[in-house]
């Protein structure tokens, strides 16, 4: 959809979701969320905000969204959507950035990788824009990427990921494996006690590359710890009794699964229909793919007592993030629900408007220069720094999965977890 | 690899292997029946025929919810009239389509393929503007989710024994409407020589519809019960198409016995592989030793008569 | 058929080639901007396969739901190539193994797999780009044809396969790239495949070798083999008994559609940048089905306008309102179906052709040269 928002209709006509986002954008700012800077277009002329040719007039500017809205993938990238479109009528209830309005053009992937790597050259080529939030999967980012760097744009990726990149035109808001996996590996050995591991995935590169990083650190970091068994099964794949016949065989301590899309509701539900109740911790439920979203479709009676490993949840507890979960609910309805991705998607056009403000222009290779050390202090997850890898600082939490579809946060690490895309001694 | 476990544990692991390729070889004939009477009777490919049965998931789900809302006394029991709904829904959108468009394609089976591959997409997209992109959870009763313990070591789920209990039934059901009922006679007929069926007075356009129409509903019965191990979304369907179509192509198209044979070796096959081998290498050798048979036998396990 | 039938061209023939010449090499050039024409560009290498399955499906009979195996195997093949040539020591410094390229790095391979090894050489490459998928094509026909399996158990069984390469390239991607494919290619023997200019003579090979293909495809239907296939499709046991080879024939017809579709599946990668197992799958190789069937299964030009409109009805839905473009694309494998049979060659030939030739006071040819006029293949 090439849906340009014009803000002379935000304004007078007040569509019924503007208005709605408009409040939200109000909830936001009476919650201090993020504090609106008054700042005036007539501050930064448009020419010398803008010396690259971008889509930036003198009172607006256009970025992109690309996500999957149709296909496989969009079950997954649909709350990726409503995060950045948040995020963007949030800003321009404040009054922009440097003034300016943002308006969006929206691509859809149509979770086809070719589809991607097109969309983002339309974007990039033909409409100027002057950032993208998009991608989810790996196989898109992986597909754009050549795209971004050849035609230097800027993209805000939200998923947490394998990791072994680090790419000058890419954001990445989600954690890199280490920073999802290790803080939760040392946590269930510490307080749980578990030895043994059973390392479980849907068979492509994110969940091979964490579990060799979970293996790495379970063979060579936890005491007398050792991994039992490791599988894969395709995408997409809806039979797990041979394989959960197989972890009662070999009995672990922690089933570390990385199941993803419809695999993860046919996995739960058919451990729970097998007997394994894993309220009772043996063996222990360890994931870090099933996020709030995903437990809409496994059901929370179907994973009740399993525990995740996430930067964010939507349970958090402090006055950032239940403005924002209000905010979301507000202009999305009452019966959403926000995972760790959605979250991190929320943090794009927001990591970016400070990158911009920073820079005083919009100008890919200032914003780029502008973004390292970039902080939000009031996220929705806490506080974020970006760091000069271009990942973010952020927290590590544990979450203990609830009837009611919620996680309960039962850790956190006490620090930001640094960044480290490139492993030493988990390759 | 067997090594480090006793006799015992063996024993019991074997059996629960035993009750988990049993448990894939009931879905399998789930997923297969509707199309083995659609593809082996009417020569028509059903390409939609995973989105016949995301729609009974689709029931199941609205049930649930009319339930949970409405009638939350006896929740325990929707799972039945859900199977009802669902088969109706199914197999009405089922009666439809065969009016609208596959009559017209009796005479160009492969056409038929591309038409109901255009029908899949259509509805794919409406299931996504009608219940969102995103999956919905189908709340299940409690009583069928959970396990019967037979022994210390062997437990066996009751959502899987209930699936092999729906197989069994929903194949006893067709094979007595298919060889002992009149309207079972007649579509043999007409599938053994349409002409000559037409010309002794039996309704054929009436009795393909009907034909098209149960085959669907089946589909979604298959559909609502895989809401207990699997997932409803709106591209669920495109999982299963696969693995249906070369379930009762290996079985011999017009064979309903050969369907569920070859319901039986495909999921022992991939069964025991899956526990011996990686998930991916068990589906991909299970493909190619079914292919590699195909090849070697093109018409099937069974057969009625040889195909031109 | 008509007396011309001998000659590789009829008139008819030379307008319709010389028109597609002229959209091709003239018309999109001048009037699309560099970013539009690299998209149609990409639309033309899906032409490759419709052309293939024309031959294979209107004219043989054979329909083939794998064809995106060929398409695949043929990219991969390029895609290969070009990898390594990307994957210099310098490019992958960051790597524990320099000099491999970055997916194998990261399944822990620490050497380029033997059979990666003649993938080196461009000229032993664009062998493989056809021999590969040819190759694999003869052994599945060899298989099928020679034991008669056709129509709907062909279709589904390379269907099948299909769906077997998919989850292998997925499963092995330490040596395939799994799921994200084999992405960020970026020279051919040194010359800059990302460039604005290396896009458009791109464009123009691709162009160029469709035309040939159109040409071999042209010769075949003219050919005392063309015939054959027909006959063969509308009664193929009266052929036999006439002592042809059935099954030969359609082992050679599969096997050029095979290769055509491989040659396209390069010019992806090249044109694209990248290659990756979304192209290889069952969806793809039905789209490609649709696409030949839009243009008119019978009709060879009208494969390459019907990969053209889909395409770029599929680019400009999903612009305008990608919640909705999956209704168009299904109304459309319906329509195609139930009203326009023979796609858009039959459209042209039975309702544009006669008005065209009435406009130019000319009386319409006494016997058309058009197998639109014939009736679908089953």
């Amino acid at each position: 959809m090439t849906d340009r928002k014009s803000p002379k209709t935000t304004i007078r006509q007040m569509p019924e979701p503007s208005r709605r986002a408009f409040m939200a954008g109000s909830a936001a700012m009476t919650a201090a969320l993020f504090a609106p800077k008054t700042l005036f277009a007539a501050d930064y002329p448009t020419e010398a905000v803008n010396t690259t040719g971008l889509a930036v007039t003198d009172d607006t500017v256009t970025i992109g969204i690309l996500h999957s809205v149709t296909g496989t993938m969009a079950i997954s990238e649909t709350g990726s959507v409503q995060a950045e479109k948040l995020a963007i009528e949030q800003i321009n209830a404040q009054g922009g950035i440097l003034g300016r309005k943002i308006e969006y053009i929206q691509e859809d992937g149509a979770s086809d990788w070719p589809t991607f790597a097109e969309k983002s050259r339309k974007l990039l080529v033909n409409d100027k824009v002057a950032s993208v939030m998009g991608c989810w999967t790996s196989a898109s980012r992986k597909a754009v990427l050549p795209v971004f760097e050849q035609f230097n744009g800027m993209l805000y990726y939200p998923t947490f990921y394998e990791g072994l990149e680090q790419s000058p035109n890419v954001i990445y808001t989600g954690q890199e494996a280490t920073q999802q996996i290790i803080a939760g590996l040392d946590w269930v050995s510490e307080t749980k006690g578990a030895k043994t591991f059973y390392l479980l995935g849907s068979d492509y590169i994110w969940p091979r590359t964490s579990n060799k990083i979970a293996r790495k650190h379970i063979e060579n970091f936890l005491d007398g710890a050792k991994v039992v068994g490791e599988d894969y099964y395709p995408l997409g794949h809806t039979q797990f009794n041979s394989v959960i016949n197989k972890i009662r065989l070999r009995k672990p301590d922690v089933i570390y699964a990385i199941v993803v899309g419809g695999s993860n509701v046919a996995f739960y539900k058919q451990l729970k229909a097998a007997g394994i109740d894993m309220t009772k911790e043996a063996p222990l439920v360890l994931t870090i793919s099933v996020t709030e979203d995903e437990i809409r479709g496994i059901g929370g009676e179907n994973i009740d007592g399993a525990y995740a490993c996430m930067k964010y949840f939507q349970s958090l507890d402090s006055p950032n993030n239940i403005a924002f979960v209000q905010a979301f609910k507000d202009m999305y309805g009452e019966d959403m629900v926000i995972g760790d991705v959605t979250q991190a998607a929320y943090l794009g056009p927001w990591l970016w408007k400070a990158a911009v403000e920073k820079a005083g222009s919009f100008d890919v290779d200032k914003v780029r220069e502008a973004q390292i050390g970039v902080e939000l202090t009031n996220a929705p997850e806490g506080y974020v720094k970006v760091h000069e890898n271009h990942h973010l600082w952020s927290k590590t939490r544990v979450g203990l999965a609830k009837a009611d579809g919620q996680y309960e946060v039962v850790f956190e690490t006490a620090d930001l977890v640094e960044p480290d895309p490139f492993p030493e001694g988990y390759q | 690899m067997f090594s480090d476990y006793t006799m015992n544990e063996l024993g019991a692991i074997f059996a629960m292997q035993g009750f988990a390729g049993l448990i894939l070889f009931s879905v399998f004939v789930l997923m297969a029946l509707g199309l083995a009477i659609i593809f082996g009777q009417m020569g028509v490919i059903n390409m939609a025929h995973g989105e016949f049965m995301i729609l009974g998931a689709y029931v199941t789900y609205l049930t649930s919810n009319l339930f949970a809302d409405y009638l939350p006394s006896v929740f325990g029991l929707y799972f039945f009239v859900a199977m009802i709904l669902a088969f109706i829904a199914s197999g009405a959108l089922g009666l439809f389509v065969e009016w609208v468009m596959i009559r017209h394609l009796y005479k160009r089976p492969l056409d038929t393929l591309l038409a109901t591959w255009g029908l899949s997409l259509i509805l794919q997209q409406v299931y996504r503007s009608v219940f969102g992109a995103r999956e919905v959870g189908v709340s299940i009763p409690d009583w069928m989710m959970g396990s019967l313990p037979m022994t210390d070591m062997i437990e066996v789920p009751i959502n899987g024994i209930f699936v092999m209990v729906l197989a069994t039934g929903i194949s006893l059901a067709v094979y007595f409407m298919m060889y002992r009922s009149s309207w079972g006679l007649q579509v043999r007929a007409i599938s053994q020589n349409r002409m000559m069926a037409d010309a002794v007075g039996i309704n054929t356009a009436w009795t393909d519809r009907l034909t098209f129409g149960i085959g669907c509903g089946v589909a979604g019965v298959a559909g609502s019960a895989f809401t207990m191990i699997g997932s409803t979304g709106p591209t669920a369907g495109q999982l299963y198409i696969v693995d249906t179509f070369l379930v009762v192509v290996f079985g011999g198209a017009a064979s309903l016995l050969g369907t569920i044979a070859s319901a039986f070796s495909i999921s022992q096959a991939q069964s025991i592989m899956e526990f011996f081998l990686s998930g991916s290498m068990a589906k991909v050798l299970t493909l190619l030793t079914v292919v590699g048979i195909l090849m070697i036998r093109p018409q099937g396990l069974f057969t009625l008569k040889l195909r031109k | 058929m008509e007396s011309s039938s001998n000659r590789l061209f009829s008139a008819r023939d030379l307008i319709g080639f010389a028109v597609l010449i002229a959209i091709i090499f003239v018309v999109l050039p001048i009037a699309l901007d560099g970013f539009r024409l690299n998209l149609f560009g990409k639309y033309l290498t899906y032409a490759f396969v419709a052309v293939g399955l024309v031959l294979c499906w209107g004219m043989g009979g054979i329909l083939s739901l794998g064809q995106g195996v060929f398409f695949g195997l043929g990219g991969y093949c390029m895609a290969m190539f070009l990898k390594l040539e990307a994957s210099t020591p310098e490019n992958t410094s960051i790597q524990s193994t320099p000099g491999i390229p970055d997916f194998m790095d990261w399944n822990q391979l620490t050497a380029l797999p033997a059979w990666w090894e003649p993938f080196n050489s461009l000229f032993i490459t664009l062998i493989a780009v056809i021999l590969v998928p040819v190759v694999f094509a003869f052994i599945i026909g060899v298989a099928m044809f020679r034991r008669r399996v056709g129509g709907v158990y062909f279709a589904i069984i390379t269907q099948a396969f299909a769906a077997i390469l998919t989850i292998l390239i997925i499963g092995q991607q330490g040596f395939t790239g799994g799921v994200n494919g084999i992405t960020d290619l970026r020279t051919l023997k040194g010359w800059d495949i990302r460039s604005e200019e290396a896009k458009e003579i791109l464009y123009f090979v691709n162009g160029g070798l469709l035309i040939v293909c159109l040409v071999i495809a042209q010769y075949v239907r003219k050919s005392k083999l063309g015939r054959l296939l027909i006959a063969m499709r509308d009664q193929e046991d009266r052929v036999r008994f006439s002592g042809y080879d059935v099954a030969s024939f359609k082992i050679f017809i599969f096997c050029l559609g095979a290769a055509f579709a491989a040659v396209g599946g390069a010019m992806f990668t090249l044109q694209v940048g990248f290659m990756s197992p979304t192209l290889v799958g069952i969806v793809p190789s039905i789209e490609m089905v649709i696409f030949c069937a839009v243009g008119g299964r019978l009709s060879i030009l009208g494969a390459v306008y019907g990969a053209l409109l889909v395409n770029w009805a599929k680019t400009s839905l999903s612009e305008s309102f990608p919640e909705l473009w999956l209704l168009g694309l299904g109304g459309l494998f319906i329509a195609v179906v139930m009203v326009f049979p023979n796609g858009l060659a039959g459209v042209y030939a039975e309702h544009v052709e006669p008005r065209l030739m009435a406009l130019l006071g000319k009386s319409k040819a006494a016997a058309p040269d058009s197998a639109a006029n014939e009736t679908p293949a089953e």
